[in-house]
């Protein structure tokens, strides 16, 4: 009856699994008394009921599409890449320094070469970790984690101590960049109820067939998946395993680079302090996963989690939920992602039993994977 | 600022800070040699610091000045059951081990935070009052000299994290629980055919990691951060699974690098006490805890071997 294929299953297990982190989520609300539906509802109707919402939502997808790239490269490659954060943050710095420095420049010429020199930023970040991997094996789980570290205390430290007093509005805000370097698009922004979307949305869209083209038809793309897929078997075809640890690196640091790029030079058009890993990164990762690393699934990945944060500050406001929940579901949507076995196995107990009322497999499926949540 | 005093100083700061980087790294080191990659250490610290502080909040007025114990038990269940998530997604579900350990590290502050919200309405945590403090050893704290300097005004956290490493070294290679674990990380078939219970090694590796990465999350909690709030673990989870790797997961070893890592960390807060120190501009004693974790990693590496079958799914054959 359900005969599951692999096919069918990359489409079933990021949809069982959806459903199944609402219910999570549902089911802590339910606890802390929370009302689950009231939330759920504001939490859709403040991220789509009106323009804004929706413009605020693109605009939150919008980095989360560049670091999700940054992350399925890298996992294509076999290299599990948990230094978005700071790659981003570097990207972001980078070109709100740029950008600060150079106000008067023609938008033609700044624009460019802030988004390039931020995507190096990142590229710089990440190739630390991608050589030390090569070539001394390093585990890029530990170095890209501690970079973060590093690069958190460093960007503070740059921009406190080392950038002009002159672009700065005070100890932990810059100024705000000039039109020149600005991402914003008056048309874009007025049709979205002056929210803050801009034109980084078109750069992602860019950066999304950049990335489909890249790993289906580049040479460069198909040996990063072969040395992924099997590094003994490509180095016996002639590839060069270090080559394509660096490269696949270096090409994850700089899309997660361009997502700070978007949310420094679109969204909030300044740099100021971060106390903490950028969550573009953290998101990322976690759109990544759903997204199966495959363009269209980022793309739709990337915009369910942003209906989930932006939603989720109206939830707060409107149900008095904190804010807090909205993370809570990510993550055990990516668990459910991580143990997709039991939802193929969930499958084919049911077509060997072959009930003739089994129609609604998902939801069956979702409350059982539900319960296995709360063990 | 005398010898004496100086180096009190800074054995005294580098114990408090290594004591939950030893306890959580002794987790890593058990769940690695079953055969079960955990960087979930993180999330699972997180959760034993925010069970230990919500416990030490509303018992310290019951208890006293044996609250903190306790609160290292509380964290230590609240990690165990923390863990338990990565058990059964590793063990039985077959997932990711990096993926799932991920998850765990998601989950771990927004569910703390939410929880924290839940109960008190506002994002972190009053500061407890009953802490870990400060500790002498009756009659040691008087030999000169060495007294001072490990005995008086110490953490006793630490000694007792020294004390379980002695212990847990000795499980795991002279008894037949450890040999067996080990089995189960480096070969798990041969292991199973010897009619050794694999997943039931491997869940008894998880779960251990759990109650020692939770007890490690309550140390950092009652001894140095003093509540809980979305920042207080920044990375010390990942840092003891360097140490792990560091130490060659060997529990000794492993304490060995959590020491180092301690005294790295500890330098960033105490360096302005210290002569020579003090021009040295923030932001390097800042990232110097990161950065000697990366330049250890690099420079010890390929003198180090994982556990053969470390996070490799085992799956039973029928």
């Amino acid at each position: 009856m359900f005969n599951l294929s692999e096919k069918n299953k990359k489409f079933l297990v990021p949809i069982v699994s959806v459903v199944a982190g609402f219910l999570v989520g549902a089911i802590i609300m339910l606890v802390w008394s929370y009302n689950p539906i009231q939330a759920y509802g504001s939490m859709f109707s403040s991220a789509l009921g009106n323009m804004n919402g929706i413009g605020e939502t693109i605009r939150e997808a919008t980095p989360l599409i560049f670091t999700a790239i940054g992350f399925a490269i890298a996992s294509s490659a076999g290299f599990f890449n948990i230094g978005l954060p700071g790659q981003a943050q570097a990207g972001w710095i980078t070109a709100i320094w740029i950008a600060l420095a150079n106000p008067n420049l023609p938008k033609y010429i700044l624009l460019p070469v802030c988004i390039i020199a931020g995507a190096l930023a990142g590229a710089i970040v990440s190739g630390i970790a991608g050589v030390l991997r090569a070539y001394f094996g390093t585990n890029e789980v530990i170095t890209t984690i501690m970079i973060n570290y590093i690069v958190l205390y460093l960007c503070q430290y740059l921009m406190q101590q080392i950038m002009s007093p002159k672009l700065r509005v005070d100890m932990d805000a810059t100024k705000t960049v000039s039109a020149n370097g600005s991402l914003h698009l008056d048309w874009l922004a007025n049709f979205f109820g002056q929210s803050r979307i801009n034109a980084g949305i078109f750069l992602a869209f860019i950066a999304l067939l950049g990335f489909w083209w890249l790993m289906r038809k580049t040479t460069t793309g198909f040996e990063i998946k072969a040395v992924g897929l099997n590094q003994f078997a490509s180095q016996y075809a002639g590839m060069s395993a270090k080559k394509n640890i660096i490269v696949s690196m270096l090409l994850s640091g700089a899309f997660a680079g361009l997502g700070g790029v978007v949310q420094g030079l679109g969204t909030y058009q300044n740099y100021f302090t971060q106390t903490a890993s950028l969550d573009i990164g953290w998101d990322g990762l976690s759109v990544a996963l759903l997204g199966g690393g495959s363009a269209l699934g980022i793309l739709i990945a990337a915009l369910l989690f942003s209906i989930l944060k932006i939603g989720g500050l109206g939830m707060q406001t409107i149900a008095g939920i904190p804010y807090e929940i909205v993370s809570i579901v990510i993550a055990a949507i990516i668990f459910f992602i991580a143990i997709n076995y039991v939802v193929g196995l969930l499958f084919s107990r049911k077509a060997a039993v072959k009930t003739p009322t089994d129609h609604h497999p998902t939801s069956t499926q979702a409350v059982t994977l539900g319960k296995e949540e709360q063990l | 600022m005398d010898l004496i005093t100086t180096l009190a100083l800074i054995v005294s700061s580098s114990l408090v800070y290594s004591a939950p980087l030893i306890f959580t790294a002794l987790g890593g080191v058990y769940s690695e040699h079953s055969g079960i990659v955990n960087i979930g250490l993180e999330g699972i610290m997180t959760m034993g610091a925010f069970a230990a502080v919500i416990f030490n909040l509303t018992f310290a007025p019951v208890f006293g000045g044996v609250t903190p114990w306790l609160g290292l038990l509380i964290g230590g269940l609240a990690g165990l059951l923390f863990s338990l998530l990565h058990a059964v997604a590793t063990i039985n579900f077959r997932a990711d081990h990096v993926i799932s350990g991920t998850v765990l590290n998601l989950m771990a502050a927004p569910l703390g935070v939410f929880l924290i919200k839940a109960i008190y309405d506002k994002g972190q945590t009053n500061n407890i009052t009953a802490n870990f403090g400060y500790f002498s050893f009756p009659g040691l704290a008087n030999i000169p000299f060495f007294g001072p300097i490990f005995f008086k005004n110490t953490s006793a956290p630490a000694w007792l994290a020294i004390v379980v490493t002695i212990l847990l070294w000795f499980v795991l290679y002279k008894t037949r629980f450890g040999l067996r674990l080990r089995a189960c990380g480096e070969n798990p078939q041969a292991a199973d055919t010897m009619g050794i219970n694999v997943y039931g090694m491997r869940y008894a590796g998880v779960l251990i990691s759990g109650f020692l990465g939770g007890i490690g999350g309550a140390v950092f909690a009652q001894a140095i951060s003093g509540n809980f709030s979305v920042s207080t673990i920044v990375g010390q989870g990942f840092m003891a699974l360097a140490a792990v790797i560091f130490g060659k997961w060997n529990p000794l070893g492993a304490m060995g690098a959590s020491l180092f890592f301690g005294f790295a960390q500890s330098l960033s807060i105490i360096g302005n006490q210290l002569p020579g120190f003090q021009h040295i501009p923030s932001v390097y004693m800042q990232i110097a805890p990161y950065v000697i974790t990366i330049v250890v990693l690099v420079a010890f590496l390929g003198k180090s071997v994982a556990p053969a079958a470390d996070g490799v799914n085992y799956i039973k054959s029928k």
